[in-house]
């Protein structure tokens, strides 16, 4: 068992928590995640490790509730225990060093990009954080962001906080008028998001790595389900990725299979939260 | 009183009961019901007692089986047993998914010509099952050894040798990158072949006799070779992580939904329970029709799984002929009472979608057999114009599966062959010293027993090499 000793919400629906996971942490590099199942019965799904402390022997995820198994994992309070935790998997990232590198980070994005922040300054480079949000509600991490980038820039859809766009407008702006030249553009989020910045960054060349979220189950290469197409080649998002070339990924295939589960993800979410509603009304 | 050879003779093979296909294939029960004592006795007599008896050399870990068997017809099951588990540490496993008209059986003088062979399987299964319910089974550990050995992955090489090395006095670690224990056991072969309860019952007796299993450590990132043996104080490590990565045939369409690789789709069912969902989270597509590609032992537990999801059309296709298939022949015979569709010689071409990106049916092209190729089976050759659909809603891909390089690429020191296999030398040992290794990360994809057969010879190499008796020096 895997037990919580922090827990804060950072926005609505947003959790970041900490588990003690010592040989995790011990080996975590950015870039890299877990898979964690919360129960007996439970899916086994994949989170980014934002942050790890060796010497505490803890990691910290950021964690958005989406449907069932990211309900009941941030519905677990300090103290309480979850069932297994594999990691980290998956391939570290490829810091790039003395340059401009623009991460963006998209919804709960931001929880992967999040860790390469530090990473890439303590490599000499100039660290520019783009961050997007529907309303200014859903803006996570841009305080702790601030303490490594150089400079963090929220977007809004509703223009509620910082600027109104989404994070690919301002990453247009950016290419437009930046004083220093971008070497390489990290970003992570929603699949229409990642999509828009490839397309974007494209015509002028820039570097674009994208982590991707396939959908997993062992997360060690064993199964295949998290396939994607990157240049034409089949690659297995777990042990070859989960970070990869922007402009060679096909993200409609990406997309499509992402809605594999739908009817059977909202089934047990409804399920999930009558059985909550059931036991708040019993209390 | 014993029986004269003629007698014996007279005796004809008895039957394993079945459930019937049609309730069977409803759920996830197992299908075989095992022999009563009293048929199992009757097959035993079977046996001729052969002074020279040519199944223990088609055995692959050679179980005195006349041995065993005689003890069974004399009624003495605990003397069966203790035959039994002499030279193998699952038998009520092997029992059940060892190919043994290919082992044992084939070599069985009873089996020539028109002939039967004994039911060696089944009654091995008999007695392994009554061995199970008996309590007296863990033999006291030997004094401690002081070592303390690391064995990677639980499936039956890392079970098996574990057991060994327990029973020899060393500290045993298992290290197991899932949740769950059992490898392909497991998560690959479905509970109505192999019960949980089995692989349940034979993991308890590894722990009761000193074994300790930690789950969710993927050695090779969690904690690598070098350091089990630096820091964390191993003597010597056993690597047995399994086959791995399924391989896709690479034809259009394969990122549709509804397409998915055996691996993943047993793995869904088996691990994660996905039959039970709602009330396990795991889904998993269940298709109305279903398609599987492949001959073997998991397109048939993909294409019986399917079936059981609830497929009233299961469709296996392959490319060669009903003779050159791989599967277990008790399986092929359980599928058809199953209902599963075999389209044989053919072979997919292509996947269609429908518009919203789901599978609604698969290509495919008749083949012809042409000129044995390297493996000595005739080569199927496509036959021009013979395309044809299959509607379905689901592709499972069972083609095989080429070694997992998550752990080797961590330890550069292992000297691999060209498919990413490890090298082992006679012994099972590695290049590096004091790392051995077996199973299918030395085979490839082979069978639970050679998995286990390997297990147990790298445990009696590693306690040389521990004890310094006859230790293997490292050849590679
Ligand atoms: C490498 C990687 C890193 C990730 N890091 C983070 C992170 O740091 N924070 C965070 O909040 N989320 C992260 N995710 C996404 C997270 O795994 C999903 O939100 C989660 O699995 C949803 O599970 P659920 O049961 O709550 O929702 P469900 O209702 O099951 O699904 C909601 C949506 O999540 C996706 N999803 C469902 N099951 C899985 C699965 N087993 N694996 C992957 N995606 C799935 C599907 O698109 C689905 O439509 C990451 C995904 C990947 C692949
Ligand atoms: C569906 C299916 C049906 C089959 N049917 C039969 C049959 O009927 N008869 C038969 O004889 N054979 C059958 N086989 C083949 C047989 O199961 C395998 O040959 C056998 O399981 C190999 O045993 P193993 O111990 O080498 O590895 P596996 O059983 O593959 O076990 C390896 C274990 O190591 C774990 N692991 C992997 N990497 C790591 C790591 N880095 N760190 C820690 N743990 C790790 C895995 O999670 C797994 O639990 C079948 C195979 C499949 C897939
Ligand atoms: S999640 Fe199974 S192979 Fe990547």
């Amino acid at each position: 068992m895997f037990t919580i000793i922090r827990a804060e919400w950072l926005s609505p629906g947003v959790k970041r928590m900490r588990l003690r996971a010592p040989l995790v942490a011990r080996h975590r590099q950015p870039g890299q995640f877990v898979i964690l199942r919360v129960q007996e019965t439970g899916e086994r799904i994949p989170l980014t490790v934002a942050d790890s402390d060796a010497d505490a022997g803890t990691i910290d995820l950021i964690v958005k509730v989406v449907g069932k198994t990211t309900a009941m994992l941030c519905a677990k309070a300090r103290g309480e225990a979850i069932a297994d935790v594999a990691g980290p998997l998956g391939r570290p990232t490829e810091l790039s060093s003395d340059g401009h590198a623009v991460l963006i980070g998209g919804g709960v994005g931001t929880a992967v990009i999040y860790p390469l922040a530090h990473a890439l300054r303590s490599l000499r480079n100039r660290v520019t954080a783009i961050i997007g949000g529907r309303t200014r509600e859903f803006i996570v991490l841009e305080e702790e962001l601030g303490a490594a980038a150089d400079e963090v820039l929220p977007c809004t859809d509703d223009g509620s906080y910082g600027f109104q766009g989404t994070v690919a407008d301002r990453l247009s702006n950016l290419i437009a008028c930046a004083e220093e030249p971008i070497d390489t553009v990290y970003a992570a989020g929603p699949v229409p998001m990642m999509r828009a910045i490839a397309d974007l960054t494209r015509p002028y060349a820039i570097r674009t790595i994208v982590s991707l979220n396939p959908i997993m189950v062992d997360g060690t290469g064993m199964c295949g389900g998290c396939r994607v197409n990157v240049g034409g080649e089949t690659k297995y998002a777990c042990v070859d990725g989960p970070e990869f070339d922007a402009h060679e990924v096909d993200f409609a295939a990406l997309a499509n299979r992402l809605t594999a589960y739908r009817v059977q993800e909202q089934l047990a979410r409804e399920r999930y939260d009558s059985k909550c509603a059931l036991e708040v009304s019993r209390h | 009183m014993a029986l004269t050879p003629k007698e014996r003779m007279q005796i004809t093979r008895q039957p394993m009961r079945e459930r019937d296909g049609a309730a069977r294939s409803q759920d996830f029960s197992e299908v075989n019901e095992g022999f009563t004592a009293e048929v199992a006795r009757l097959e035993a007599e079977r046996c001729l007692r052969c002074k020279d008896a040519k199944c223990i050399a088609g055995c692959p870990v050679g179980i005195d089986i006349p041995a065993f068997v005689a003890h069974v017809a004399d009624g003495d099951l605990h003397a069966a047993a203790d035959v039994l588990l002499r030279d193998n540490a699952l038998p009520g496993i092997t029992g059940r998914v060892c190919p043994q008209e290919e082992q044992c059986e084939q070599r069985c003088i009873r089996g020539k010509g028109a002939g039967c062979s004994v039911a060696v399987g089944h009654l091995e299964r008999f007695v392994a099952d009554w061995a199970r319910t008996q309590s007296d089974a863990v033999a006291p550990p030997r004094e401690p050894t002081g070592f303390r050995v690391a064995v990677v992955g639980s499936g039956p090489a890392g079970l098996t040798a574990a057991g060994e090395l327990a029973r020899r006095g060393h500290g045993v670690t298992v290290y197991e990158a899932l949740h769950a224990v059992g490898g392909v056991l497991r998560y690959g072969i479905p509970n109505f072949r192999l019960p949980n309860e089995i692989i349940e019952a034979e993991v308890e007796r590894l722990t009761a006799a000193g074994v300790e299993i930690v789950t969710n450590v993927v050695v090779g990132t969690t904690l690598t070779v070098d350091e089990l043996m630096q820091e964390e104080g191993f003597d010597a490590v056993f690597i047995a992580n399994g086959a791995g990565l399924p391989v896709f045939m690479g034809i259009p369409g394969e990122d549709l939904i509804g397409v998915y690789s055996a691996n993943e789709f047993l793995t869904r069912v088996n691990l994660m329970e996905a039959y039970r969902f709602p009330d396990a989270d795991t889904p998993v597509v269940a298709a109305k029709r279903a398609v599987v590609i492949g001959g073997g032992n998991t397109a048939m537990d993909s294409v019986r799984t399917a079936r059981r999801l609830g497929a009233t059309e299961a469709t296996l296709v392959y490319r060669r002929s009903r003779a050159e298939m791989p599967a277990r022949k008790e399986e092929v015979h359980h599928a058809e009472q199953e209902g599963i569709n075999f389209r044989l010689l053919c072979s997919p071409v292509q996947i269609l979608a429908n518009e919203a990106g789901w599978v609604r049916g698969i290509e495919c092209v008749e083949m012809e057999l042409g000129e044995p190729d390297a493996s000595g089976r005739r080569r199927p050759m496509p036959v021009k114009g013979s395309e044809f659909v299959i509607e379905c809603e689901v592709v499972i891909e069972a083609i095989g599966t080429r070694a997992n390089p998550l752990l080797t690429q961590t330890t550069p020191d292992i000297v691999l062959n060209e498919r990413g296999n490890i090298i082992v030398d006679e012994d099972g040992m590695t290049s590096k010293r004091g790392v051995f290794a077996g199973g299918d990360i030395t085979r490839g994809a082979a069978t639970v027993i050679l998995a286990m057969g390997d297990g147990k010879k790298a445990a009696a190499a590693i306690d040389r090499y521990l004890t310094g008796v006859d230790a293997p020096a490292a050849t590679i």
